[in-house]
């Protein structure tokens, strides 16, 4: 016989319990049944149903899933991202937090023409594949303590054109992400273990280190951390 | 004033947006979501254009396959337009920065799909249109074009079929409000979202803005013809790419044996794996011969799909398939400057259009070339248009009038019977009798149902009340959208007694060039839908 499962809905900080039959798989399928027979004022945002369109990504027991692409289990608690307005539910304002992708300047700066082979597209096939779903922001602790933190998406965007041999001056994107960027991520990984595309941003923001290391810069917080010994322990 | 509002934040909508800013002109691009949750994103295999790159090709080879897979429905000139045009189009993605992949001599690699001659889909692995998607709107935030998410399309603001700009819906406050602009792009999308459940379509694919131009006196045509994608996974519905097949992936029974030549267009292909299922058959893509190399490389997101929502490894199993709608040939009547018949100073673009380049039945490759040529060919026009009739009309008739509808929507629908529930129950009739395989009878049927469903609309309804951030509420104004559509949908299926590419009636199973060789075009005049059938353009 058709069991429900019972799971838990963080609604503007109240929790709500709903049942739901176990077939519905996904969580998505879950609230979608939820929405259109229980409670139709259920708030949450979806569009393509196959992971690919960012939309419906929401924490589970914390941690950050696409309601789409997870199966739901019994007493989930089900949250809205962090770090973004919530506007009703589990439905987020996004719009503030692509501001960073215009901080970072995550584009060509100055096309040139460029040999591009297989290895070179390869360089940067995976951070291509970010579908702008947010979960990495969410699961960022830097945010906690600095709003203005670029945060992990935007970060790998940048990375991502910088190592297209199209770009003509890397060095443009190096200097917008300098402050509120690279140097402010404290490499904890927490981006890289929720990115339901497996893309690495702690390792983009590493290499973008490395890049700026190139242009003269260095990492801020060691310097503050030099008190005229020179450095260098 | 505004020069251009563009509604419809996909892939035709940014690039004619980006083409529209590089002119010098004024642009704003409003959508009812985030530009990359759109549609496009969801466009796997790849964009054609007769490179050459891998095997020999040729602008004609492109010209004469979409032609062939048109049935004769389509405007040549337009074809022709947009082969040509397609290298081009190409050079343009690449500059903005699109990751295509490569061939081991540096140059854009080139993918078999159904129906081409030649290998001519240009690709990024299995995730093309999304990396076209994110690169244009990389460039959007780039050249500082303004974007106004969450604002649903309520109705076009007319004067004498001039069109001044629309009606909105602003999702997250709940306000009512318009925007004018000297000319407006239509980029909305298309409709085969109706068939509910059923569809390799976002939730979104309600064809609102094709809904906005029947309401506003303006023509819509061929709405019959919706193209059913031969692979989607059997309990999900979610869309495998052609590529797969294209790669050399076979389809087979529940013999283990291969039926069909998988490589046909599109038509063919769903009604052979249509005809297996009425004989009771199961039908399986298997892409085990292919190695988990090759794969993991050309295919990922395909294998991730199969394991989640098919819990099959696609590497070792049979990936079980339907074939579910997946594109809307039909949809707002254009002429070849794109502008929609009907109205002025107004243009359409991308699926919500017909702009008679896919006839019949679209080629695999072709979509997101669309959007991408005819998006910055609309792009290119509009900035011509806005120098051309204006009028100080600052009438809020419109606005009023929608005011008023939604207001009634909280206050007086009583939310007696539940839409999602009829939604539902409709996706899978439009399936069962609107689909692969039609039927006069059956057609009829639905329609009579789906015109008792309209006019009981009024004891339905929202039963979310809050003002704002409304979900339930776009819902609402979705599923009537796609109740008009669907109308049309059902009728053109009706009236066409022929069977031509996706369109396919067992009791007429030819063509007809006689009385069919026609395209049907539907309109609103004295609140009564009207319908004609005009001669292809030769």
């Amino acid at each position: 016989m058709q069991r429900d499962l019972r799971i838990a809905i963080n609604r503007d900080g109240k929790i709500e319990y709903f049942g739901v039959p176990e077939e519905k798989t996904t969580l998505l399928n879950a609230l979608y049944y939820i929405k259109n027979n229980s409670d139709n004022s259920l708030t949450f945002s979806s569009s393509c149903r196959s992971g690919v369109c960012g939309t419906c990504a929401v924490r589970v027991n914390g941690k950050e899933v696409l309601a789409c692409s997870y199966n739901f289990k019994e007493d989930d608690r089900i949250e809205p991202l962090a770090y973004h307005e919530v506007q009703r539910d589990l439905k987020v304002n996004k719009q503030k937090v692509r501001e960073t992708l215009k901080k970072s300047t995550a584009w060509l700066q100055s096309h040139q023409e460029a040999i591009i082979g297989e290895k070179e597209v390869q360089l940067t096939e995976k951070q291509s594949e970010c579908i702008l779903c947010d979960s990495c922001y969410s699961s960022c602790p830097v945010l906690e303590v600095n709003p203005d933190f670029m945060g992990p998406f935007a970060l790998t965007r940048a990375y991502r054109y910088s190592a297209d041999p199209r770009e003509g001056d890397i060095k443009a994107t190096i200097d917008t992400i300098q402050t509120n960027g690279i140097w402010d991520c404290t490499l904890c990984g927490n981006c890289t273990e929720v990115c339901p595309q497996g893309i690495d941003p702690k390792m983009d923001i590493t290499l973008l280190r490395s890049i700026a290391s190139q242009f003269g810069y260095s990492d801020p917080n060691f310097q503050a951390m030099d008190f005229g010994f020179g450095g260098g322990f | 004033m505004l020069d251009i509002l563009i509604i419809g934040s996909g892939g035709a909508g940014l690039s004619s947006a980006l083409t529209a800013k590089e002119s010098g002109a004024t642009v704003l691009v409003v959508g009812k979501s985030y530009p990359t949750a759109s549609q496009t994103s969801m466009a796997q295999g790849g964009i054609n254009a007769s490179l050459g790159n891998v095997t020999p090709d040729s602008t004609q080879a492109h010209i004469d396959d979409t032609i062939k897979s048109a049935h004769q429905l389509c405007d040549k000139s337009m074809v022709k337009k947009l082969c040509e045009d397609a290298p081009k189009s190409i050079t343009w993605l690449e500059k903005l920065g699109v990751p295509f992949d490569r061939t081991p001599n540096n140059q854009v690699a080139q993918r078999q799909l159904g129906g081409a001659s030649s290998k001519r889909a240009c690709y990024a692995q299995d995730y093309t249109g999304l990396k076209i998607l994110h690169t244009l709107y990389d460039n959007a935030l780039k050249e500082g074009i303004e974007m106004i998410e969450e604002h649903f399309l309520l109705n076009l603001i007319t004067e004498d079929q001039l069109v001044l700009g629309a009606t909105f819906l602003d999702i997250i406050s709940g306000e009512i409000k318009e925007i004018r602009a000297k000319t407006t792009i239509i980029a909305t999308g298309g409709y085969a979202g109706l068939y509910k459940g059923f569809t390799t379509n976002s939730e979104g694919a309600t064809g609102d803005g094709i809904a906005s131009v029947l309401r506003a006196g303006g023509k819509i045509s061929d709405m019959e013809f919706v193209q059913f994608h031969p692979t989607a996974l059997k309990s999900s519905s979610t869309l495998i790419s052609e590529s797969a097949r294209g790669e050399g992936g076979y389809l087979v029974n529940s013999k283990n044996e291969r039926f069909v030549d998988e490589l046909l267009p599109r038509d063919v292909v769903a009604r052979a794996i249509s005809l297996q299922v009425a004989n009771g058959e199961e039908v399986f893509l298997d892409l085990r011969h292919l190695g988990e190399e090759k794969l993991l490389h050309l295919m990922p997101q395909e294998v991730r799909l199969c394991r989640l929502y098919e819990n099959v490894d696609p590497i070792k199993e049979l990936v079980p398939i339907k074939p579910v709608a997946h594109y809307s040939m039909g949809g707002i009547d254009v002429n070849r400057k794109l502008e929609v018949t009907g109205l002025k100073n107004c243009y359409a673009i991308g699926e919500c259009s017909n702009a008679k380049i896919h006839g019949a039945n679209r080629l695999g490759g072709n979509s997101l070339l669309e959007i991408i040529s005819m998006g910055r060919e609309a792009g290119r026009n509009a900035v011509r248009c806005t120098s051309s009739q204006q009028t100080n009309n600052s009438d809020t008739q419109q606005l009023q009038q929608d005011q008023a509808y939604i207001e009634s929507l909280f206050e007086e629908y009583p939310w007696e019977r539940n839409f999602y529930q009829i939604q539902y129950e409709l996706g899978h009739k439009f399936y069962k009798y609107a689909g692969i395989v039609r039927d006069n009878t059956q057609l009829n049927n639905l329609l009579n149902e789906l015109r008792v469903i309209k006019a009981d609309l009024d004891n339905m309804g929202i039963g979310d009340k809050n003002r704002t951030n409304n979900t339930n509420l776009v819902e609402f104004l979705q599923f009537q959208n796609s109740l008009e559509i669907g109308e049309v949908l059902l009728d053109s299926a009706l009236v066409r007694d022929e069977s031509r590419g996706a369109h396919y009636k067992e009791a007429f199973p030819n063509k007809d060039d006689k009385l069919y060789k026609v395209n049907s075009l539907y309109w609103i005049e004295d609140e009564v839908l009207q319908n004609k059938l005009v001669k292809v353009v030769e």
